[in-house]
């Protein structure tokens, strides 16, 4: 039984992208009843190099078999300093993943390449050219610096993520509670994604027994304007998930700011008042619209919009 | 004849004269038997007027001599030993080797400690069993026809009915006790194998004609507070050892770490605080497996974001709830067996943790146990179908290998009765089409909860409105049971042969299913 998946939506909500190892079936069987937005299978670290083959085979064979419904389904792939990437890529688009997280990268040029070979595959397996998306994991200084040419590299980019493990090893510093150690990086990172118009991940929290010190992580996150966070393990999804819904106030605003929006741009109006008598354009609208998206997917909205 | 569940229950059944020589009658729905009266029937026992020093006996060997057990004749034990338990191996060892045969076994339950019972009943010494849990070699056997009658398997609170109302009459009751004086009055404390509570012996002590207990802890008289009162008892017999103390307390349970068991249990907490029920003052039970289990550790910060406590929780205890009350999160700890040393510890030292009999915590035929004012019930299945019958009794091979235990008198007691169990095991659909055996009926059963989503029993719109107006996505049982199908295959049907095994009464002593003999697959 194949289950083709229905084309990857490009800019969709991504607040929690959780690694599962690729190679344990008992795992990517069923990876997403706990709810995350998006699944990352991976290839690259969590599999052992005498084992890349038959993370592959049983990769392939979940993409082909596994209904995931509404998940998003992403898979990493290893660098593409090692023999493997290639290989990764045609069965990754073969079997019909939504998307790359490409490791590593460094430069726009990384991107590119892998968005021909991935066009190379797609050609190869008669998938539409242009269907399998990416997304880049800056793991090093040099990733950092070339951020807006990485976010720009390609049409199937949709986001960066930044990856702490590799580049605090490059900066020579540990984590530190409150991140000032990751500042730098995860400020540079956002700012160019933002100027992209590509979405921005944080890096993973590794210590799952830490609730107290996750929450911080992700309310600096949510503060510094982060679209979402990669996740080791599934009981961080739920905390995810309530941290980032909007509150009631910020729903009711954005409520009143779409319906005004609606209203007026029926007349022609593109400058309009709302309730309380605070100005509104057009360029409220996506972000008030963002926050609706946000409340349904946190199962919190009760309107009608 | 089809009884309310829906399964066939084979005519002469009824009137085979296994309820002790009374008819049986087939299940009929929850509550069936309520407001109506009954006559309990009382033991035969001897009068102790002269003054004796002491009821101590040299050996079980003895103390089954003295006690006149014969041939045909029922001796009943406890399980609060659980898997450590030596108590029932040593008597029956002793009833052999006296040449007694045709001994019925009715115990509070059995487990896989008692392995050597399998033998007596294939050399035909054993002819009866009456239990709750049946497992191990002893399942084995009786599922392949080889005890003479058909086992009779009950839940606690319906055993305590059963014996009550003499569907069961217990000749010798030989109970197991930690601690013991010369005059029979005994505690699950102070000993070397200690078991915290001897809850499920009391109804043997009060209803079997004679009653010894076996102890490896003599004490002082008086031994006090007794759990067993010396007056009930005629005999006391001191062993070596009781038990194995590593396999009757296990170390203390410990929270799962397993996330699909964990997402399980927060939403089985989620569901109850989306019900009215969950406000200051609330009762609670759960088990000892691990998504029911922690169960406890999402309701702490739940009761605490909303400022309400537990007033009580009953059941096999265990150490996280005895946690959460010392955190002050419950008023009073009610416990009819303990499943951890913490849990033996806590109640040793605590004074708001307190033993209460089987009859007080799931009797269905007294005038109001534990059960029926309990409000929660979080609890687990082998099986689940799609009119919600559970099954914790036989495993998809169809050979017992389970226990109803308190499942079915605290689901039919509880306002809100929570299942929680993965999709699937294995292979094997949890969820499926019919169980092999009803063991709880689904009119009992409220919510399961899966890792696959949930469902609601249709018979409760107040629970499906609860959660609605919570956003607790609920989907039809039907649904999960596809699911499931969909994953693992729809499982062959079992081929069974025409011989019953094993009756499965409810808890108020009519017939919910039967188990027949197992015939081996065939493709």
């Amino acid at each position: 039984m194949s289950i083709p998946r229905p084309k990857p939506e490009k800019f969709r909500l991504r607040r929690t992208m959780m690694f599962m190892n690729a190679q344990k079936p008992g795992l990517i069987k069923d990876a997403y009843i706990y709810g995350a937005d998006s699944i990352m299978l991976d290839l690259e670290d969590a599999v052992a190099e005498n084992q890349k083959d038959s993370a592959r085979f049983s990769l392939y064979h979940a993409l082909k078999e596994i209904d995931y419904g509404d998940t998003e389904v992403i898979v990493r792939i290893n660098g593409l300093d090692t023999p493997h990437w290639k290989e990764d890529i045609r069965v990754v688009v073969a079997g019909g993943a939504d998307g790359i997280r490409i490791a590593k990268t460094e430069s726009a040029q990384d991107v590119k390449t892998v968005d021909a070979a991935v066009t190379e595959a797609e050609k190869e397996f008669g998938v539409e050219v242009g269907r399998t998306l990416l997304m880049a994991a800056v793991e090093s200084p040099k990733g950092v610096l070339n951020a807006y040419e990485i976010c720009t590299a390609s049409p199937r980019l949709f986001g960066v993520a930044i990856s702490g493990g590799d580049y605090r090893k490059c900066m020579q510093v540990k984590v530190i509670p409150g991140g000032i150690e990751m500042l730098a990086a995860r400020g540079h990172l956002l700012v160019a994604a933002r100027a992209a118009g590509v979405q921005c991940f944080d890096t993973v929290f590794t210590n799952i027994n830490d609730d107290e010190g996750f929450r911080a992580e992700v309310k600096q996150n949510v503060e510094m304007g982060f679209d979402g966070k990669s996740l080791v393990n599934p009981r961080q999804i739920n905390i995810v998930h309530e941290m980032l819904a909007p509150t009631p106030k910020e729903i009711a605003e954005a409520e009143k700011i779409v319906r005004a929006y609606r209203e007026h741009a029926a007349e022609g109006v593109g400058v309009f008042t709302i309730e309380g008598g605070k100005m509104i354009d057009i360029a409220f609208v996506p972000g008030a619209e963002r926050v609706i998206k946000l409340a349904k997917a946190s199962g919190i909205y009760e309107g009608d919009l | 004849m089809k009884n309310a569940v829906g399964r066939e229950i084979p005519e002469e059944l009824l009137n085979s004269g296994l309820r002790n020589g009374k008819g049986y009658e087939v299940y009929q729905g929850k509550g069936y038997r309520d407001g109506k009266y009954i006559k309990k029937q009382g033991p035969t026992t001897k009068i102790y007027q002269k003054p004796s020093e002491s009821k101590i006996l040299p050996s079980i060997r003895e103390a089954v001599i003295k006690s006149g057990l014969k041939d045909g004749m029922t001796v009943s034990f406890h399980h609060h030993f659980r898997d450590g338990d030596y108590i029932v191996n040593m008597v029956m060892k002793e009833i052999v080797d006296l040449g007694i045969k045709d001994i019925t076994i009715a115990a509070s339950s059995l487990g896989s400690a008692h392995d050597p019972i399998a033998d007596y009943i294939e050399q035909g010494i054993v002819t009866g069993i009456q239990t709750s849990g049946i497992r191990g070699r002893m399942g084995d056997v009786v599922s392949h026809g080889k005890l003479k009658t058909p086992a009779i398997l009950r839940s606690h609170g319906g055993r305590v009915r059963a014996v009550e109302e003499g569907d069961v009459h217990i000749d010798v009751a030989f109970i197991g006790a930690p601690t013991c004086d010369e005059y029979g009055n005994a505690r699950a404390l102070g000993g070397k194998s200690d078991c915290g509570v001897l809850s499920y012996a009391v109804p043997d002590s009060e209803y079997a004609d004679k009653v010894v207990v076996i102890t490896d802890t003599l004490v002082p008289y008086p031994n006090f507070p007794a759990s067993i009162h010396g007056i009930n008892v005629d005999y006391v017999v001191k062993v070596d050892e009781i038990g194995n103390p590593k396999k009757i307390a296990s170390a203390a349970a410990r929270m799962t770490q397993n996330p699909r068991d964990l997402m399980m249990a927060e939403n089985v907490a989620k569901i109850m605080t989306s019900t009215p029920w969950f406000k200051d003052g609330f009762s609670f039970q759960t088990g000892a497996g691990g998504p029911s289990l922690a169960v406890n550790r999402f309701l702490e910060p739940l009761m605490v974001e909303r400022g309400i406590k537990m007033a009580w929780a009953i059941g096999g205890i265990t150490g996280p709830i005895c946690e959460l009350q010392r955190k002050g999160l419950v008023g009073k700890i009610i416990d009819v067996q303990d499943f951890d040393v913490a849990a033996i510890e806590d109640i040793r030292t605590n004074p708001n943790h307190y033993e209460m009999t089987a009859s007080e915590y799931a009797n269905p035929a007294n005038k109001g146990a534990f059960v029926n004012k309990l409000d929660f019930v979080v609890l687990a299945a082998l099986e689940v179908d799609i009119d919600f019958n559970v099954n914790v009794i036989t495993g998809s091979d169809g050979v017992l290998r389970g226990a109803p235990g308190g499942h079915p008198d605290t689901a039919e007691g509880a306002k809100c009765c929570i299942i929680v169990t993965p999709l699937t095991r294995g292979r094997m659909a949890t969820i499926c089409e019919k169980v092999v055996t009803v063991t709880t009926p689904g009119d009992c059963v409220d919510v399961v909860v899966t890792d696959y989503g949930l469902s609601v029993n249709p018979k409760r719109q107040d629970i499906i409105e609860c959660l609605d107006k919570a956003g607790i996505k609920h989907v039809p049982i039907k649904e999960l049971q596809e699911k499931a199908y969909s994953m693992v295959g729809k499982p062959d049907d079992l081929q069974w042969k025409d011989k019953v095994v094993a009756i499965l009464e409810a808890r108020d002593g009519t017939i919910l299913d039967v188990v027949r003999e197992i015939k081996p697959y065939e493709m």
